[in-house]
């Protein structure tokens, strides 16, 4: 793009317009620098009260749920915002047990380990045959798959649900891991497509010249090479699987198929379980601090991953 | 690499292609049908009523609140978010004390904010929903405590309760959800934006507000668009059912005297607590038509001579 890279009056020119920056600010003339350093040290100080403020209205909520898990119920109603009396480590354990945090869990792992693998495997393998493969009806399939980012899935899901209770699909962990997979094709073909076609031909070709089959090209040669881009198709799925609420609450009703989200959400309405809010906000916590630990962890991924389909 | 492609092709697309078709075109084109009839989701008879259900529709004044609250949604909620993250990112990245050499820079531990904000993008939108719907609590719930330590306590507010401000708590807990999200979109595209731009504004006179209309935002505006369609998406779809579902409970769900019910909410209650699938699939392609009438004006609005740099 064109920029103003007009030197200024009375300036010396920095030289040309790509300079380094040092030696552009050294010319800026004295008066100049000093007004625009006390600018500078005005807005320092707005830009991180703002930002402080905010990063408060995000944390406050997850202290005061970490905090109140270990409150009584008594004194989670009577003062809510002081520090507990004690560690009261029965509401996780009851949470745990009684409660069938541990279930949701199992079933929440089974689900989205399975559908994680499936999605990767039939998002590469699809994505794999339309970049690199010249067929008729490719577009046609390819736009076919892209279409389903932008329509709302609760559309499909009454539909969805006869279809599911035919196949006798509902209520089923496998069933509930082949819909995943659907819903979750349309992001990962979009961004794996985009993926094999930045890879190199010529290693491809020179396995098939050796004698190695299209399968076998794919998955001893593509795949590992293809690896940064399943990581970060991989963990915005994770995510998205790991938090989804809308398919399970609709396709999965039974109580010991329930998955995290809808567990929890249950146990809040439910009326088994009215009373014991401390041991609901225990189990609150379980859900939130594994992911938000994976997430500190493995941060650059988590924003590479999230973030790659939108920035160009 | 001719030999055997048409082969592979087809075994490599048959399963994913297969599941797709199934599971995501098959009820999506099947819903459009339906809406056509009187099928009830309980029995499998059904007749064709032609579009009996578009003029019920018409005529049902909770559709039309709930249409009211998801147009709002879609409109309120792009504009304070990609609004709120924009001025974030910029003060991330451009706000800071000026280092001895650079025209712009960031605050001191950005990196540590960006990381801090995006932390409610990682958990459930039930999970937050949840939360939330503890801390609004009127009697005993965080944020009226917290009102009455700082000595405000004669304004409690009934917030879910209230009908004039359910729809507003709902929105400030999406809002809370997804800025972070969009804070590290923005700085990420802001931090590909060549320096000299800056230096050269700054030299010419420019201050900081005058470079971000004239420098970041032009030079952002692919990403600002796609984060405005994004969360016109999300407003509309199925984050925002959850957070209404979860959040505002109500003799009916979606809040007293429907105040806060939204447009896949409603398709839910039909479908699957009244037993009208037909009349359901019905909104549903009301809901979808919304979609796409959404995404196209954003996607004319935004139109703009595309910059390179």
């Amino acid at each position: 793009m064109k920029t103003t890279d007009t030197a200024t009056p009375g300036v010396e020119s920095p030289g040309s317009p790509g300079g380094s920056g040092p030696t552009v600010i050294k010319t800026v003339a004295p008066a100049a620098r000093k007004e625009s350093k006390s600018e500078g040290a005005v807005l320092n100080v707005f830009s991180h009260g703002v930002l402080i403020i905010w990063a408060i209205m995000v944390v406050m909520p997850l202290l005061w749920a970490v905090m109140t898990s270990f409150k009584t119920d008594r004194a989670i109603f009577t003062s809510p915002w002081s520090l507990p009396d004690g560690l009261h480590f029965e509401n996780w354990s009851r949470a745990w047990s009684q409660a069938h945090m541990s279930d949701y869990f199992l079933n929440t792992i089974v689900v989205v380990g399975g559908s994680l693998i499936g999605t990767l495997l039939f998002g590469s393998m699809a994505a794999y045959v339309l970049a690199r493969f010249d067929f008729p009806g490719n577009r046609f399939i390819y736009f076919l798959f892209i279409g389903g980012m932008s329509f709302p899935i609760i559309l499909a899901l009454v539909p969805l649900f006869y279809v599911m209770q035919n196949l006798a699909l509902l209520n089923t962990p496998h069933g509930l891991i082949l819909v995943y997979i659907a819903y979750s094709l349309p992001f990962t073909v979009f961004f794996l497509t985009a993926f094999f076609r930045t890879l190199p031909t010529s290693v491809a070709e020179a396995a098939f010249v050796d004698g190695a089959s299209h399968t076998r090209t794919f998955f001893q040669v593509m795949l590992p090479m293809a690896k940064p881009g399943l990581i970060s198709v991989g963990i915005f799925n994770f995510l998205g699987q790991w938090n989804q609420y809308l398919l399970p609450t609709v396709l999965n009703t039974e109580q010991d198929q329930k998955v995290l989200s809808q567990g929890l959400v249950q146990l809040a309405t439910s009326q088994g379980y009215k009373g014991d809010w401390s041991g609901l906000f225990a189990g609150l916590v379980m859900a939130m601090l594994p992911v938000l630990a994976a997430y500190i962890i493995f941060q650059r991924q988590v924003v590479a991953g999230l973030t790659a389909g939108a920035v160009k | 690499m001719q030999h055997g492609k048409y082969r592979f092709i087809v075994g490599f697309l048959a399963a994913p292609l297969a599941l797709y078709a199934l599971f995501v075109i098959w009820p999506f084109i099947q819903s459009i049908y339906y809406s056509l009839t009187d099928w009830t989701g309980l029995s499998p008879e059904f007749g064709f009523v032609g579009f009996d259900n578009y003029s019920r529709m018409l005529d049902d004044e909770i559709f039309w609140k709930s249409l009211q609250h998801s147009l709002t949604l879609a409109v309120v909620l792009p504009l304070v978010t990609v609004g709120l993250a924009l001025f974030f990112a910029f003060m991330l990245n451009v706000g800071g004390r000026r280092r001895r050499g650079a025209a712009i820079a960031g605050v001191r531990g950005s990196a540590f904010y960006k990381i801090v904000y995006f932390f409610p993008q990682v958990l459930s939108i039930a999970i937050v929903a949840l939360l939330f719907q503890f801390a609004y609590n009127p009697n005993s719930g965080a944020i009226n405590s917290a009102l009455q330590l700082v000595g405000l306590g004669s304004i409690q507010p009934d917030w879910l309760g209230d009908p004039d401000l359910a729809l507003l708590c709902v929105m400030a807990v999406l809002v809370w959800s997804t800025v972070g999200f969009f804070v590290v979109l923005f700085s990420a595209g802001m931090a590909s934006i060549p320096r000299d731009f800056y230096e050269a504004a700054l030299l010419d006179g420019a201050n900081r507000f005058t470079t971000f209309f004239k420098i970041t935002l032009p030079l952002l505006w692919d990403t600002v668009q796609s984060g405005w369609i994004y969360m016109g998406i999300l407003a509309l779809g199925a984050e925002s059912f959850a957070v209404v579902q979860i959040m505002t409970v109500g003799p009916n769900g979606g809040g007293p005297d429907y105040s806060t019910v939204v447009l896949p909410l409603y398709v839910y209650q039909k479908a699957f607590r009244d037993g009208q699938a037909a009349y359901a699939t019905t909104i549903g392609v009301a809901l979808l038509l919304v979609t796409l009438a959404f995404a196209a004006i954003v996607m004319k609005l935004g139109r703009r001579e595309r910059l390179e740099f």
